[in-house]
């Protein structure tokens, strides 16, 4: 079993590897995600739009607002659950 | 009470560092606009102070700082602090989330960034609620003895 375990293990680290030569190296500006029109829009428009320069917390915090709405209400709807399934005293 | 709650470097260490463990966290919440950082790390590095000090000086000392009652108001209010920032936008006739539907400033921009980092608490008050809790509820009962794992009381 353990040696099953293991060639699956090292088929899905091959096909990784395989298929990692095919990813754009590192800040190629060249590579599909620099060249997509949204990219130029969030990096000339967001500091007007949102106020803050990071663009990052502007797309994480404005743009995607309800994304991060949802993983906070994920966070919470776990806390509740460890509290329901773990607290063995009184309320 | 185990051996390393009892030392007193860890003890001064620890009551002197969580002050600022805390401050830094307020930090990065708010730097998160500017800077790396945000709401979950922040939130993580305030629950991570509070946690640090409840493995010292005990599970009870810790929860004089922040109860279980007050754990459970403070996580749900960050989730309301977040979703209510969403239906004020919609009060003010923009659509959810639409932060520069708020007249708080004449710059729309400004009341975006402002809102964000209300955002930005909420997430935190969230984070760091959830984060406490959990680490108060899978420790174990303290007991009286020095005994690190006791044995199972007969039911």
């Amino acid at each position: 079993m353990k040696i099953l375990a293991l060639f699956a293990v090292l088929l899905a680290g091959g096909m990784l590897l395989y298929a990692g030569q095919d990813l754009p190296a590192f800040g190629d500006q060249n590579s599909p995600a620099y060249q997509h029109p949204m990219t130029t829009r969030f990096i000339e428009e967001s500091e007007n739009e949102t106020g803050v320069y990071n663009i990052v917390t502007a797309l994480l915090a404005n743009y995607r607002g309800y994304d991060t709405l949802g993983e906070t209400t994920v966070i919470f709807t776990a806390g509740m659950a460890v509290i329901l399934l773990l607290r063995r005293r009184e309320l | 009470m185990s051996g390393i709650q009892e030392s007193i470097i860890i003890r001064t260490v620890v009551r002197i560092m969580v002050p600022f463990i805390a401050l830094f966290a307020l930090y990065v919440i708010i730097h998160g606009a500017s800077g790396p950082g945000g709401g979950f790390q922040g939130g993580v590095i305030f629950g991570a102070a509070i946690i640090l000090y409840a493995m010292i000086y005990g599970i009870e000392d810790g929860k004089k700082i922040i109860s279980d009652k007050v754990n459970r108001i403070l996580s749900s209010t960050g989730l309301v602090l977040y979703a209510g920032t969403g239906l004020l936008c919609m009060v003010f006739g923009g659509k959810f989330l639409q932060y520069n539907a708020v007249p708080l400033f004449p710059n729309p921009a400004e009341t975006a960034a402002i809102l964000m980092d209300v955002v930005e608490v909420g997430i935190g008050i969230t984070v760091l609620a959830v984060m406490v809790s959990l680490f108060f509820d899978i420790s174990p009962p303290e007991t009286e003895d020095d005994e690190m794992f006791p044995e199972e009381v007969e039911q």
